[in-house]
């Protein structure tokens, strides 16, 4: 049987993890090496995957459905849509600068660190595909493990606290997951006689109210831990504080996506009446989230930790976007999840570089830095003109199309929503100049080294990133947008479009209003 | 020309993309690439006035789609009309000047060529807001317009002080800016379109209610608000000026600032279905231009009070605007959209020359300090001979160019007395302001010997770009002669062409005005008639607060900057104690209550198990005697039960229940007491025998 695409981006990094194996620890280079060409190849493969997609597509694509544990109905069922798509790609890429990152930071146990990163892209890319649901479950968990290692091993001085908080936090959520699961794995038999964990199929079945508000619920607390929606957030400072420079960017490029992702492949599509009855409750969290991130922000005096909380801002902003319910806010919602993987995951990457240099994090131990490292002051400004929403970065478009939508069901959200805008300059530009502006104050400061030609191949396609989709969004939100349709159809449609944009007015003649009708016309 | 027109603002952009990645080291060639591009835009600008003078005001629009949903279209295009084609000309004008200008002035400067890769960015983003024909497109140069202010006036970021003002500036700016998003998702939300043509359109059709007009309107307007720096987000202006002294010339005088007056300016047709909206913006001029005014009378420092008299010569502007869009809602004439759109134009040219005039006098003297300063007419002839020019022009004296500007904006009160009074009272502080400020810079004895010595007048490449803005000064305002048939109002209009007759009694009145403010200056700064010193001692209390503005900064600083850095704090420590404790209190609980069920295992659980094993082998320890393989005690245990049975039967005791279990009783009493009996005696014999009850009941005692 030929190998589908889908299976291999997703199990090449594995047999690379096991390829990894053979080689001794000692081969420190070859492992680095392997793990590089390994996660290179993924990459690339994932491009194969991009050049595939049928953009104009609906539906998912690419599928394989074979049996699995055929006695329970278990489904090998992988295919992407838009949104999978781009998080797939943004995992690849960001695996490959991790990878890069982590080349002269991680020290000891090397072998085992580099093959718990493959695994973890493994994770990561099934999570992204899998179509049935205890598939789905079987990732989403194996995802947990590398990662646990990967903070508990390689992480900062509370690292043990901090990786147990994570997993347990994790499991916590998706424990009860499971339990929705199986309910709907029981009710699509009591629905159909058939067994499967399918979810297309089980999308197919009407759930009556009362069991779609608990089931939302159950999926909803997996997924709003991994978000994470305020309150449920507080694991996310400690894993990012503590875990490694790649840690952290995968966490926050990619592993907080997961609950992002999760809420609009499941929560929406399978529960959309419980979905509208928490959606003023899951907004206004949202919004907290915004503003209460970032006034925590403000404060902190660890970059990292400012740059963890900005992360709990930047996710109320994907949530609430997403719970618009409109294309423009999903479209944004969604857009702003790739975002923040480059954006933030850009951060702490430039954290990165300057602990290496400096061993430490504290803003007040900065100052000066843009006269000793000037290019790095430059990344460094680009990157957080992106997380503030400059236009012409990809924050911007982002947070404007979650805007939009916003205020087009619900005035009062994006009012409040914008004011987080204000606050992210407020955070970002602050720390940025108290370290990168004013006098150096600091003498170790004066001989750092600017960025070496290593650290500016990490920098350069995430800034390429920042730009692209900040000037031409376009090929990012065509793909995205057959799955937002798709998404919206069980909602109300005509209810939601018409806030935008009313019937042209007709005057009492019958002639309808000159220049109110749509404006498209390419001149 | 206009067809192309887009090309533009590319010209600065690609001088910025040069200067970034090739010339950065060839300081000389990257300042010459960057002049060049906006010597060519001043040119092409021109062409444009002219052809949109040859079309007699009919614009021209082009547009290209960016992405579409479904519902609604982002776009990207160009509107040229008479008010974007005399933008054009404002920035370009002033941006060659302040380009050529800084050649001499920033020539040390260690980064010159960033400097100008900076400036060639602002031009992009100021020449892109200007030609953009929709409200998402203004949006983004809006934006990047505060970005290039940021990183201008941060330019010399080592200062704190400079670094400081940045920061200050984007973040205000950005208060407005809140606004701006919010108007723009009210215009999105009901006129269904960003493009001004489609919104204003709709906005007449009168289909969209007007409440939300109105909130639209005044929430765009904030955008202005913070970009013009009016009251009450008017802080940041002035401590903008930490930028170098071109920077503030351009970017904080002639162009960016007076972005947000162009907003209103171009959201007209929105202001006028609104006249509440268009009353909060007349009065938010008048107040800012009352307070700016009233501060620039006793500041000190020369950039400052230039920075006050632009953020009140822009509230003149907005509250002209304001004042046209009222009357025009409620069917009355107005000269207010003339006046100010005019106004934009004279005081480009005057108070952007003012400004370069200020930054040669600080080159020669080093200082910002006008009472160190004094006498510099000898040393500085041509500054000081064009700085007065801009100062007779700002104040308002016929035939220069202010006078026909602020002339309109005096006539565009008219219907509103206290207007006209405030505005005439106005101009009075301003013309008393800036021949203060003339008068201490260059009459009179110099104050500090050492810095006047060293003054020196400034090179051509500074002192021909202040001739050229002079000669705008002088001449800018003849467009609006009311004499002509085809004048400025025939042009840059709102509406119906408005055709003014010269109103004598109003120039007469409004000079008077103007020659009392520069007198009263002279005879209190020069023939010294009226001692300043006495002055503000007799009014302490009003000097004190206008020397302090009015304490906006500490008041924002009391009742903003601190409440929210206090919240972040108290949040975060609440998000350290209360969240995150609520997730380390369910662990600890778990972590007790888990103690808690080893210690009931251990304890209760375990312990009854091993009671029962403890029982069994006590019990067992016990009965091994009895069958020890002693015969002598056989022989006792025989004797005994022997014994027990014979005074059973000689007492002839029935066999009750009763007597039966008495008996056993005793007799098992018996047969323990001789157990004890005989351990003792065994242990003694055996040593082995001893060491193993005892280990046994060791283990025993350890569990």
């Amino acid at each position: 049987m030929p190998i589908d695409l889908l299976s291999f981006v997703i199990f090449f990094p594995l047999i690379g993890a096991l390829l990894l194996l053979l080689v001794p620890s000692k081969a420190q280079d070859t492992i680095k090496g392997v793990t590089l060409i390994v996660a290179f190849i993924t990459m690339l493969l994932s491009f194969w995957v991009w050049a595939q997609f049928d953009e104009v597509a609906s539906g998912m694509q690419l599928e394989v459905n074979i049996p699995w544990i055929s006695s329970f109905g278990i489904n090998y069922h992988l295919g992407i849509d838009g949104i999978s798509l781009l998080l797939i790609v943004l995992t690849t890429v960001l695996t490959v600068l991790c990878v890069l990152a982590s080349w002269w930071s991680v020290t000891h146990a090397v072998k085992g660190y580099f093959i718990s990163m493959l695994v973890l892209t493994s994770g990561m890319i099934g999570t992204f595909c899998s179509l049935d649901l205890f598939l789905f479950y079987v990732f989403w968990e194996i995802m947990l493990i590398p990662m646990y290692f990967i903070i508990g091993l390689w992480g900062g001085p509370r690292r043990v606290y901090a990786a147990i908080k994570f997993v347990l936090f994790t499991m916590a959520g998706s424990v009860l997951m499971l339990v929705g699961i199986l309910y709907l794995y029981f009710a699509y038999l009591g629905f159909s006689g058939e067994r499967s964990f399918d979810l297309m199929r089980i999308m197919q079945m009407p759930i009556a109210y009362q069991a779609q508000l608990w089931l939302f619920g159950a999926f909803a607390l997996a997924f709003a831990i991994k978000v994470p929606l305020f309150p449920f957030h507080t694991w996310l400072p400690d894993a990012h504080v503590q875990a490694p420079t790649a840690g952290s960017v995968i966490l926050a490029g990619v592993l907080l996506k997961m609950g992002t992702y999760g809420f609009l492949r499941f929560c929406l599509p399978l529960f959309p009446q419980a979905t509208i009855t928490y959606l003023p409750y899951i907004s206004v969290l949202a919004i907290i989230a915004i503003i209460y991130g970032a006034l925590v922000s403000m404060v902190q005096r660890d970059i990292k930790s400012l740059v963890a909380f900005s992360s709990v801002s930047h996710m109320g902003f994907v949530m609430l976007g997403m719970f618009a319910l409109n294309v423009q806010g999903l479209q944004g919602s969604i857009l702003q999840m790739v975002n923040h993987g480059v954006s933030t995951g850009a951060l702490f990457l430039i954290v990165g570089m300057i602990y290496e240099r400096r061993h430490t994090r504290m803003i007040e131990d900065f100052g000066g830095l843009a006269i000793s490292m000037p290019v790095f002051s430059t990344f460094f400004m680009i990157v957080m003109l992106s997380s503030i929403g400059l236009p012409f970065t990809n924050g911007f478009v982002g947070e404007f199309l979650i805007l939009l939508g916003t205020f087009a069901a619900n005035g009062w959200y994006a009012t409040f929503a914008a004011s987080g805008v204000i606050l992210g300059a407020c955070y970002m530009l602050w720390m940025y100049q108290r370290v990168i502006f004013g006098k150096i104050t600091k003498p170790e400061n004066e001989k750092l080294k600017d960025l070496s030609v290593r650290e500016r191949v990490i920098l350069i396609p995430l800034v390429v990133l920042i730009f692209w989709i900040g000037l031409y969004p376009s090929p990012f939100l065509n793909r995205i947008e057959p799955a937002v349709l798709k998404i919206l159809e069980p909602f109300n449609k005509p209810k939601i479009t018409q806030v935008i944009t009313p019937d042209p007015p007709v005057m009492p003649n019958g002639q309808v209003v000159p220049g109110s009708g749509r404006n498209g016309e390419i001149k | 020309m206009t067809q192309t027109a887009w090309i533009i603002p590319f010209l600065p952009l690609l001088a910025f993309t040069m200067i970034v990645f090739f010339l950065r080291w060839k300081e000389k060639v990257a300042s010459g690439f960057s002049i060049a591009m906006i010597v060519i835009d001043w040119v092409l600008s021109l062409i444009i006035l002219a052809e949109a003078l040859g079309r007699h005001g009919a614009s021209y629009e082009a547009k290209i789609l960016l992405t579409s949903f479904k519902t609604f279209n982002l776009e990207l295009g160009i509107l040229i009309d008479p008010l974007t084609a005399m933008m054009l000309v404002i920035v370009t004008t002033v941006g060659s000047c302040v380009q050529i200008y800084s050649l001499g002035y920033m020539k040390d400067d260690p980064r010159f060529s960033r400097f100008y890769a900076y400036l060639s960015l602002f031009l992009f983003s100021m020449l892109g807001l200007v030609l953009a024909n929709n409200y998402f497109m203004i949006f983004i140069f809006w934006e990047l317009v505060g970005l290039t202010s940021y990183l201008l006036i941060s330019f010399w970021f080592e200062k704190k002080t400079a670094a400081d003002a940045g920061k200050k500036a984007f973040i205000t700016t950005r208060v407005g800016d809140l606004g701006f998003i919010v108007g723009l998702m009210l215009i999105a939300a009901y006129c269904g379109t960003f493009n001004y043509q489609g919104v204003f359109e709709k906005a007449a059709s009168g289909t969209v209610p007007v409440g939300i007009l109105t909130a639209a309107a005044i929430f765009i307007f904030c955008g202005a608000v913070g970009k013009s720096a009016q009251f009450p987000l008017h802080v940041w202006l002035p401590d903008a000026m930490e930028g170098p002294t071109p920077v503030s010339a351009l970017i904080h005088a002639a162009t960016m600032v007076a972005a947000g007056v162009y907003l209103v300016a171009r959201s007209m047709p929105l202001f006028v279905t609104s006249a509440d909206a268009s009353m909060v913006v007349a009065s938010i001029g008048l107040i800012t231009a009352f307070i700016a005014a009233s501060i620039g009378l006793v500041q000190n420092d020369i950039k400052r009070i230039l920075a006050y008299s632009t953020v009140s010569q822009l509230g003149y502007m907005i509250m002209a605007l304001g004042l046209y869009g009222y009357d025009t809602a409620n069917g009355e004439h107005s000269a207010g959209y003339v006046a100010g759109t005019l106004h934009l134009m004279t005081h480009a040219c005057f108070k952007g020359l003012l400004f370069l005039g200020a930054g040669s006098v600080i080159h020669a003297v080093h200082t910002n300090d006008i009472q160190e300063m004094g006498g510099l007419r000898a040393k500085q002839p041509r500054t000081a001979m064009t700085f007065m020019i801009a100062s007779l022009a700002i104040a308002g004296i016929f035939p220069l160019s202010g006078f026909w500007s602020k002339d309109e904006i005096v006539a565009s009160t008219a219907h509103h007395p206290l207007f006209f009074v405030l505005t005439l009272t106005i101009a009075f502080m301003t013309a008393f302001y800036m021949w203060r400020l003339c008068f201490l810079t260059f009459f009179g004895q110099p104050r500090n010997q050492h810095r006047y010595d060293h003054a020196h007048e400034s090179p051509g490449t500074m002192t021909w770009p202040l001739v050229f803005l002079a000669a705008l000064s002088v001449c800018a305002g003849w467009v609006a002669l009311p004499w002509l048939e085809h004048g400025f109002s025939s042009f840059v209009y709102h509406g119906e062409p408005h055709h003014a007759e010269p109103e004598y009694l109003l120039m007469i009145v409004s000079t008077l005005v103007s020659l009392s403010g520069i007198g009263l200056a002279w005879l209190m700064y020069h023939r010294k008639a009226i001692s300043a010193d006495q002055v503000a001692a007799k009014f302490k209390p009003i000097y004190t607060l206008l020397y302090n503005k009015y304490y906006f900064d500490e008041l924002y600083d009391l009742i903003i900057v601190r409440p929210i850095v206090n919240l972040g704090n108290k949040l975060w420590s609440f998000d350290a104690n209360v969240v995150d404790g609520a997730v380390n209190g369910t662990a600890w609980l778990t972590v007790v209550w888990s103690d808690a069920k080893q210690w009931f295992d251990a304890t209760i659980v375990d312990g009854a198990v091993n009671g029962a094993g403890w029982l069994v082998r006590q019990s067992a320890a016990g009965l091994r005697f009895l069958q020890s393989g002693t015969l002598q005690f056989y022989a006792l245990f025989i004797a005994g039960l022997v014994a027990a049975i014979g005074l059973y039967r000689y007492f002839g005791i029935s066999y009750t229940p009763t007597t039966t279990g008495l008996v056993t009783i005793f007799f098992l009493i018996g047969l323990i007491v001789l157990w004890y009996v005989s351990r003792s005696i065994w242990r003694r014999s055996t040593p082995a025998a001893a060491a193993e009850v005892e280990e046994h009941s060791v283990r025993v005692e350890d569990k």
